[in-house]
């Protein structure tokens, strides 16, 4: 799915302070890289100017030179000096960047799953999918699980990517400097479906956030629509609950897929792949192999009319 | 060194008319090194054009957003077999080939060490080769990439055999590599002509030379990790099931401090080539040997120590990363050293500019360009943003071929003649160099722009309106097929000119190593007799009468 509203993706487009301070080494980097392409070109196309072989050669060998000292040392020394340089700078940005984390409890822990993400905010008690919410202005400190293969984590404009390892939670720091919504994917090859993992981080600014942290806590209500009803009562008849979780639906507690008890807030379905809303849902849930080879939910067995109405069930998850 | 009374059958000229070389069951029982080299090298470019035809599909697949040219199953199973061919059955055996090939001749010896060794090291590689691509039909090939990270080459998560093809096939090469390069480092420390001492050896050889010591080192490594996961798989050990307390991130130690090392094992025969292509083309000896063969000897050093570079992203902490930042920008250094001194070695000479000498040029630039995109992965903060992007694979390809196929392509032109007896066409090769040239800048350089774009690597598929990523690939995807047409015409070349080449003769480039003095191609012993070796240019001093090793100026 196209995603039309998302901020500009680059590593330069900078969205978080710690990106800030890599982009800065990164042109710092880059200046001197371009510096030392452009020299050892610029050398070679001297020396081919230079010295070809006149037409009129008589054959002669030219002089046969060993080595100079002074160059060879010359040309050790200042390489030394710039990477000792870098490797200076390389220890400044890394603990600025990520500082040690120590017993801090994060603020958000992302879990990732063959080929979704489970976004969990401890401190405020509440779980989500592939779609999160960012305060502008707050450092928050992330921490990454894995539920089954290597995956990465990485919104490009944030600038940094972490593994998420099965058995090695990892941290990162991330301050968003500027609203919006920003795109990644993941980044360590994690199987039939890597290329479609998508990330998808909305920052908003503090107030927003609590809305929507309300919101998320809340459940919602009962279904009264008689299509929604009907929807409901499929819903925990079929296999969704084997893997679904729903609050305030006591059949639907199961913690294997993505939690769907505020699907309807959502802008994706499938992690990205398609825009939310009921009619793709239903096609969702009839077949999702054709929109997400190798997906981990089966094709449903479930008529028009069944899948209609557990899309209207869902979608009145608000 | 011709005609003279130890043959028992005429000189030949041509390798199609070597007697010994006769028939099939020749190359297929033989232990001569010669042959062996040659049988490396063709295989090698057999399946260069297999992997470079993976690649192409990799690029059609990638060419336009959300396209369905292969199935994500079959695309994820063709870059794990892209890399793992390119790696394994292309730069191996085409390292080991030169290696092979030109070591004895070099040193002045009359075949490796261990011939048999040697012959065993070729067919075990073949037939791993062969093993690998046998899982295509045995329900589908390895596709966990060309590191396969558990868990996802677990069972659990990849349940059909490809995988298992993949760790058998890797072990039984890997086994023939290690004899080979313990058969290296054996010839070449007992076998060297009279006079020759470690200090007057060709570079390319001390390269080799570093080369056997990587992959002694290196490859058991990497050979343990796969007898661990072959038994994760096979026998249900947990060797990397964290459920159970064992680590994902063992394996990830284990394969990268064997695969940082097989950079360098990929990269140095290159080198080697590149130090004796550009001065014959320069007309000088190389400028600063010593520390270009003592740099190589830090390199070597330095490169065990780097692996965890590649796992940067891995969360690790503080200390272990950054002793990590060091050790890989510290390898910048004597790698730096290596371009000044070719540069330097050209500086002063009278050049001349040979299909050879055309590959070694371009190598110096795309090398360098890859070699600095390298120090952006050990600058940590950078690598934070870089690593897993196509920026990776920009990075990677401008070593790998715009290093290492370049130089050793270089290389062919060079020793073409001494191997067949006959001139490859230059009019074809300057045909097929530019072509490679633009072929091989325009594929890869804008994938450093999309992988600052956010692009990650061994994606199937990309959503529409992702800034810049579908123009970007679209002009990668075009320039690829002019990247595979030129090395398609670079095989055309080898196979025209050793039927319409030009007779060569022993010494064509008016080089100065030992190889350049025996018969091209040589006969069986090699030499009928080597000459006292006094300084690193033997024929300039057999031409001269002395001043091989140049003057020196402080």
């Amino acid at each position: 799915m196209d995603i039309k509203n998302a901020d500009f993706t680059s590593i330069f487009n900078v969205a978080s302070l710690q990106n800030r301070h890599l982009v800065d080494l990164h042109w710092f980097t880059l200046a001197i890289c371009v510096l030392i392409a452009f020299v050892v070109t610029g050398l070679l196309i001297a020396v081919i100017a230079k010295f070809r072989t006149p037409e009129n050669d008589d054959g002669s060998e030219p002089r046969q030179i060993q080595g100079n000292i002074r160059l060879e040392i010359i040309w050790t020394a200042i390489p030394l000096l710039i990477v000792t340089v870098l490797g200076v700078l390389t220890a400044i940005v890394m603990l600025v960047v990520n500082p040690p984390v120590g017993n801090k409890q994060p603020d958000v822990v992302v879990i990732g799953h063959q080929w979704w993400w489970e976004y969990r905010y401890p401190k405020l008690g509440v779980t989500t999918a592939n779609e999160f919410y960012l305060p502008v202005g707050k450092n928050t400190l992330f921490e990454f699980r894995s539920a089954d293969v290597v995956h990465s984590f990485w919104v490009i404009a944030f600038g940094q990517k972490m593994d998420a390892i099965p058995g090695h939670p990892t941290n990162m720091w991330v301050h968003p400097i500027k609203t919006g919504k920003f795109l990644g994917t993941c980044s360590e090859y994690c199987g039939a479906q890597h290329g479609l993992m998508r990330i998808i981080a909305n920052v908003v600014p503090q107030e927003e956030f609590d809305t929507w942290i309300e919101k998320q806590r809340a459940v919602p209500e009962q279904p009264t629509d008689p299509a929604a009803v009907r929807g409901k009562e499929l819903f925990n008849s079929a296999t969704c609950v084997e893997c679904h979780r729903v609050a305030g639906n006591e059949d639907a507690q199961a913690l294997i897929g993505p939690d769907l008890t505020h699907i309807a807030q959502r802008e994706t379905l499938g992690t990205g792949v398609l825009a939310n809303n009921t009619e793709n849902l239903k096609k969702w849930m009839q077949n999702p192999q054709t929109f997400k080879p190798g997906v981990n939910m089966p094709k449903m067995r479930l008529t028009d009319e069944e899948a209609q109405d557990i899309a209207v069930y869902l979608e009145s998850l608000k | 060194m011709t005609g003279g009374t130890i043959h028992t059958h005429k000189p030949v000229n041509w390798l199609a008319e070597v007697p010994e070389y006769q028939g099939i069951l020749s190359w297929l029982t033989s232990i001569d090194h010669k042959q062996l080299g040659i049988l490396y090298i063709l295989s090698a470019f057999g399946f260069l054009v297999v992997g470079a035809l993976m690649g192409l599909t990799i690029r059609l697949q990638l060419m336009f957003p959300m396209s369905h040219v292969v199935s994500q199953e079959v695309y994820n199973q063709i870059f794990t077999m892209h890399g793992t061919t390119m790696v394994f059955f292309v730069g191996m055996p085409l390292l080991f080939g030169f290696a092979v090939y030109l070591t004895p001749l070099m040193i002045g010896a009359r075949d490796m060490a261990f011939p048999r060794l040697n012959s065993f090291g070729y067919w075990v590689y073949l037939f791993g080769a062969i093993m690998l691509f046998f899982s295509f039909l045995s329900g589908g090939a390895p596709a966990a990439g060309w590191f396969a990270y558990p868990p996802l080459s677990e069972k659990g998560y990849l349940f059909n055999n490809g995988q298992n093809y993949w760790a058998l096939s890797l072990f039984v090469t890997g086994i023939g590599s290690v004899a080979t390069g313990v058969n290296l480092i054996v010839t070449i420390l007992t076998m060297r002509a009279p006079g020759m001492t470690l200090k007057r050896v060709p570079l390319f050889v001390w390269m080799i030379l570093m080369d056997g010591f990587l992959v002694v080192f290196s490859l058991p490594a990497l050979n343990a990790a796969l007898v661990m996961i072959l038994f994760d798989r096979t026998l249900n050990t947990k060797f990397f099931d964290a459920t159970v307390g064992g680590s994902p991130l063992l394996w990830q130690h284990f394969f990268w401090f064997f695969g940082h090392p097989e950079v360098y094992i990929l990269i140095l025969p290159g080198w080697g080539a590149i130090s004796e292509v550009i001065p014959v083309f320069s007309r000088k000896l190389l400028f600063g040997a010593g520390v270009m063969a003592a740099s190589t000897v830090a390199i070597t050093f330095l490169s065990f120590g780097v692996w965890v570079h590649h796992m940067f992203a891995a969360g690790l902490g503080f200390a272990p990363l950054y002793i990590f930042a060091v050790t890989s920008l510290l390898i910048a250094v004597p790698t730096g050293i290596k371009v000044w001194s070719w540069l330097a070695t050209m500086w002063g000479g009278k050049l001349r500019f040979t299909v050879a000498m055309l590959h070694a040029m371009a190598f110096l630039i795309q090398f360098t360009i890859g070699g600095l995109s390298g120090v952006a992965f050990a600058v940590i903060p950078l690598d934070w943003q870089l690593t897993d992007s196509y920026f990776v694979v920009a990075h990677f390809h401008y070593v790998l071929v715009g290093g290492m196929l370049f130089s050793l392509i270089s290389g062919v032109y060079y020793w073409y003649p001494k191997v067949t007896g006959r001139m490859m066409s230059e009019t074809l090769g300057k045909w097929q160099f530019w072509l490679m040239v633009f072929g091989f800048n325009g594929t890869f350089f804008v994938m450093h722009i999309l992988g600052v774009l956010g692009m990650p690597r061994r994606v199937w598929t990309y959503p529409l309106g992702m800034p810049g990523w579908a123009e970007l690939n679209f002009f990668s995807s075009c320039w690829s097929f002019v990247l595979v047409a030129s090395m398609l015409l670079f095989l055309y070349n080898l196979v025209w000119s050793f039927y319409h080449g030009k007779i060569a003769g022993p010494n064509p480039w008016n080089a100065w190593t030992l190889e350049w003095l025996a018969d091209s191609p040589p006969i069986g012993e090699n030499f009928e007799r080597v000459p006292v070796v006094r300084s690193r240019r033997p024929l300039w001093d057999l031409q001269f009468g002395s001043g091989g090793d140049g003057e020196h100026h402080a």
